[in-house]
């Protein structure tokens, strides 16, 4: 490796040691997203009793956090790479310093701290405890012991690796904005991205469509609510279609993410569109543990 | 024997070590207490990855300790009373036939052999580990595993030099201790002795203090900040501090602002000169042995500037609309969903506030709706003065609500309000009053400086207060999420504090929960803040309390006559009085004693007395003082012994009783608008 990583060494350095360790490499999900945990590769995978291990970058978009490009240290889509170690080694911590390693942070010289972040997504039903890693002061990665996803106990405790990869990099590289830094050689991070962040930020603030949205969200919504009730009454519920519902509910989850950057959810409704999205998500996880046959059912018994 | 018992974990959030450490240390004791093995001192330490404690003097094994055990009755079958003989390893002449309080049966003593210390610590600790309060524990061995603050990875346990055997969550406990996560043996055996040294040899620094002293250490006079000090002593193994530097150019950003940054979000002392401005300098404390190339401190500036560049663009974000343009803006935000938005709770702000000055002005003014609405087309037109920066404050005091930097900062509101407030040209005492109007935010905080400040202070925690009530959402026991307990005691100190004589109980709607609630909270202040006597509160507060600058001078001026002999003997009297009245079942009727029905001697004597003493401190009591008042009072005292000491109240001739009655209850009724006397505990009833 260089002896100044680039963004995409990093990338894949970290894909490898993580592939090494019994990762399945995964490519990036495909409906919009707020962050790696969404993904069904972590919110279905982490639930039931099969031991899984997975790593990819996960696009992960946060549409109030668009700054059109102008600040150096927000984006609306910022790029994580997320581990699922499931179950969590007891050795988790070491195999995670050694990754910061792989990719050139000689933590002699470095000060590395682990403190309290417990995290929650209320949407998805999901919450863990853990810590956010602070390397010389900069916050670099959430460590999660997941407990809870989708409203479920969950039967092997999976541990969270999310790297921040603009951050990273930008610590790497000793930069002060992620537009400066370098993707590969020759090509700044500016050149791969800065569209987005103008485009989406205009579109996010300024002329998304609030009746419109609002409409998408409740199309999604009904279609999801839709295929959960065909699904309680499904005869052959193997090979019903839960990850397209479960696509659904992702969509809900951005749409709602789009319009509250619109300043279209006031702080009441919020709470209570949320728990919308939420009601979906936990349908979602309680068939899918009951379609993979985690949970006993009257058509797996007979 | 010496007990180490180290559990090893990954890190542990450092608000939870103190109460694990109490905890542990405690439990242990009494554990051993418990099971017979000495009574000892424990000693407990503890970092972000260990929690320790230390025993020494626990007895090897129990003592051993005999048991009675019971067998048949007396009238039993010879064949079981052998049969428990044979049990107990006894021939049947050595059973003894004793009664056990019911019947006559056989039983013998048997021995209980003690058991070695090892066992029963095997036995006791992994329970006592697991019961290990946190206020949020989880799992990771799978559900229904163990359940601690984060995974528990290796456990130390050695009585002297021997392994107390015992198992938690799939960590047995061992000789082998780890070191810290960079600098130290990821394994290494101790022993009782050598345990703390060979953690320094590893990075390990146990004792807190120590730790503490290696960050005072840094050489640079930063800002005293002891909650973040001992943070960092709980966060850290191996503390190092470092000193950084920042760009002079962000000094131009408020000083409010820049430690928020630095003490919150980056953990930071800041540096100030005597003038008590900053510097462009901040003190980081690292977990690590030092920064020789100067890569950590490099790392820490970056991320600080990064920081602060944030700052500055929500500051230049927000300068876009002016807080008197975003205060409609606060009809989308909710303050509470029963208690409408933050524009409602602005609205009714300004009322009150109005309403506080016209009291303020008028104490004893009537407040209607008439009153209110001409006030308020008073003020529209007045510029200027402290009723009008009040006014102006309380109308845009929550419009930062709706800025970035408050949504960045959220302990900042309020503050960013204010420095708002006087860059877009507002007058300086509206400004001053917005950034203090959150004041007292704690027991340590200070009230508001200026009146408007305070007015606008008093209305939004009042308005909190009653709002609470009215949607029934009453703290009770510790729980208080809307903070209602310390609103009211902001609100009882601003009035206090402030010295403004406004009419607080008059305030409360009537509601009695909340007038009961406030009661509460006035008697803490008043013991627990200004330290006088309970009796003395209670008294006074029993006379009247809607001024709260008055219940103070009140309980002074007690609290200064309270030693004089006379005092507490005369409210032992007035008691009696009070006994004597309650008891005749007398409420008075209005008139004056009847002078030809008063017997001569002590009767007169106390009737001549009174009316001397009741004449003087109506006229004088501007002068006196309450304090001049009561010492007045205290000098009827040998008139009111010598009167019951020789007169009867409750004599045959009802005319002659009435009139008794009623010299006793108009004194009575004189004296007690100061306090009521039956409320101070005399030194005689405390003997009782």
């Amino acid at each position: 490796m260089n002896p100044v990583p680039t963004f995409q060494d990093i990338v894949l350095t970290l894909k490898k040691y993580w592939g090494d360790r019994g990762c399945i490499i995964q490519e990036p999900f495909d409906v919009e997203v707020g962050a790696g945990t969404s993904s069904p590769e972590t919110f279905l995978r982490t639930l039931g009793p099969k031991p899984y291990r997975t790593a990819y970058v996960q696009p992960s978009r946060r549409p109030a956090d668009g700054r059109y490009g102008d600040n150096p240290n927000r984006l609306y889509k910022h790029m994580q790479l997320q581990v699922i170690l499931k179950p969590t080694p007891a050795d988790v911590i070491d195999l995670y310093m050694g990754s910061l390693e792989a990719i050139g942070i000689d933590l002699r010289k470095h000060d590395l701290k682990l403190e309290e972040d417990n995290w929650e997504n209320p949407s998805l039903g999901a919450w863990g405890v853990g810590w956010q890693v602070m390397l010389d002061g900069l916050e670099i990665t959430q460590f999660t012991y997941f407990q809870q996803v989708g409203g479920i106990d969950l039967d092997l405790v999976p541990a969270e690796i999310t790297y921040g990869l603009e951050r990273l990099t930008a610590f790497l590289q000793g930069v002060d904005s992620v537009y400066d830094i370098e993707w590969t050689t020759g090509v700044k991070y500016r050149e791969v991205r800065y569209n987005d962040e103008l485009q989406y930020s205009v579109y996010n603030f300024e002329l998304a469509d609030v009746p419109t949205l609002w409409k998408l969200f409740e199309t999604h919504e009904a279609e999801a609510k839709r295929l959960l009730a065909l699904y309680a009454e499904s005869k052959s519920k193997r090979r019903f279609p839960l990850l397209p519902t479960y696509d659904h509910v992702l969509k809900c989850s951005n749409l709602f993410n789009t319009l509250d950057s619109r300043g279209a959810i006031s702080v009441t409704e919020r709470v209570a569109v949320i728990g919308r999205i939420r009601r979906i998500a936990v349908a979602v996880a309680e068939s899918w543990m009951d379609q993979q046959g985690f949970t006993a059912t009257e058509e797996e018994a007979a | 024997m010496n007990l180490l018992l180290e559990i090893g974990s990954e890190e542990i959030p450092d608000s939870m070590l103190a109460g694990a450490l109490d905890y542990l240390g405690t439990a242990v004791a009494s554990a051993i207490k418990d099971s017979s093995l000495g009574v000892v001192e424990t000693f407990t330490d503890g970092t972000p990855r260990r929690l320790v404690v230390r025993a020494e003097g626990i007895l090897e094994r129990q003592p051993d300790a005999e048991e009675r055990v019971w067998g048949p009755a007396k009238n039993a079958p010879a064949a079981a009373i052998a049969g428990f003989a044979k049990k107990q390893g006894l021939p049947p002449e050595q059973l003894e036939l004793l009664s056990d309080g019911k019947a006559e049966k056989y039983s013998c003593l048997r021995r209980i052999e003690g058991r070695p210390a090892v066992d029963v610590l095997a036995e006791i600790l992994p329970k006592l580990i697991l019961k290990t309060p946190f206020p949020k524990t989880m799992y990771w061995a799978g559900k229904g595993t163990a359940r601690f603050i984060r995974p528990i990875r290796w456990i130390v346990a050695l009585l002297d030099d021997q392994v107390i055997p015992f198992e938690v969550a799939g960590v047995w406990a061992a000789n082998e201790s780890s070191g810290h996560r960079r600098l130290g043996a990821k394994s290494f055996a101790v022993t009782y002795d050598d345990y703390e040294q060979k953690l320094f040899q590893n990075y390990v620094i146990l004792s807190a203090e120590e730790r503490e002293k290696r960050i005072r250490a840094v050489g640079v006079n930063y800002k005293q900040d002891p909650g973040l000090l001992k943070v960092l002593v709980n966060i850290t193994e191996w503390p190092t501090p470092i000193v950084g530097t920042f760009d002079k150019e962000f000094l131009s950003l408020p000083k409010e602002v820049l430690s928020e940054v630095m003490r919150y979000h980056q953990k930071y002392f800041s540096v100030e000169n005597e003038a008590g401005d900053l510097e462009p300098v901040f003190v980081a404390v690292t977990n690590t042995d030092g920064d020789p190339e100067g890569l950590i401190r490099h790392g820490n500036e970056r991320v600080l500037r990064a920081r602060f560049n944030d700052a500055r663009f929500f500051w230049d974000a927000d300068q876009k609309k002016r807080l008197v343009d975003r205060v409609a803006d606060l009809a989308n935000v909710t303050y509470q969903a029963k208690l409408g938005t933050y524009l409602d709770k602005t609205e009714r702000i300004c009322e009150l506030v109005l309403i506080l000055i016209e009291l303020f002005k008028n104490p004893g003014a009537v407040l209607d709706e008439e009153l209110i609405s001409e006030a308020k087309v008073r003020y529209a037109f007045e510029q200027g003065g402290e009723d009008f920066a009040a006014i102006r404050a309380a109308r845009l005091c929550k419009a930062d609500l709706t800025t970035e930097l408050v949504k960045e900062f959220t302990d900042l509101q309020g503050v960013i309000g204010g420095l708002y407030a006087r860059v877009q040209g507002e007058p300086e005492e509206v400004a001053m009053a917005i950034y203090e109007h959150y004041r007292p935010v704690g027991v340590d905080d200070s009230i508001p400086e200026t009146r408007a400040g305070q007015f606008v202070a008093l209305a939004d925690k009042l308005d909190s207060v009653k709002g609470c009530f009215k949607a029934g959402m009453i703290p009770s026991g510790s729980k208080d999420p809307f903070a209602v307990r310390r609103a009211v005691q902001g609100v009882v100190r601003i009035l206090v504090e402030g010295g403004l004589r406004l009419p607080i109980q008059s305030l409360l709607d009537g509601n009695e929960q909340l007038e009961e609630f406030f009661l509460d909270r006035i008697r803490y202040y008043f013991r627990e803040t200004c330290g006088f006597e309970y009796d003395e509160v209670n008294a006074v507060l029993a006379a009247a309390w809607d001024d709260l600058v008055d219940v103070q001078q009140r309980l002074e001026a007690i609290q200064a006559v309270r030693p004089s002999e006379d005092f507490e003997p005369l409210a032992a009297s007035f008691r009696r009085i009070q006994n004597i009245l309650r008891q005749a079942q007398f409420e008075g009727t209005g008139a004056e004693v009847e002078e030809s029905l008063l017997e001569d001697g002590a009767e007169m004597e106390l009737h001549i007395e009174f009316e001397k003493v009741r004449n003087y401190i109506r006229e004088n009591a501007g002068e006196l003082g309450y304090t001049g008042v009561l010492a007045i009072i205290a000098t009827l005292r040998p008139k009111v012994d010598q009167f019951f000491d020789k007169v009867l109240v409750n004599v045959q001739n009802p005319a002659v009783r009435q009139n008794r009655l009623t010299l006793l209850h108009n004194m009575l009724e004189e004296f007690s608008s100061i306090a009521d006397f039956s409320e101070i505990v005399t030194t005689s009833q405390e003997m009782k």
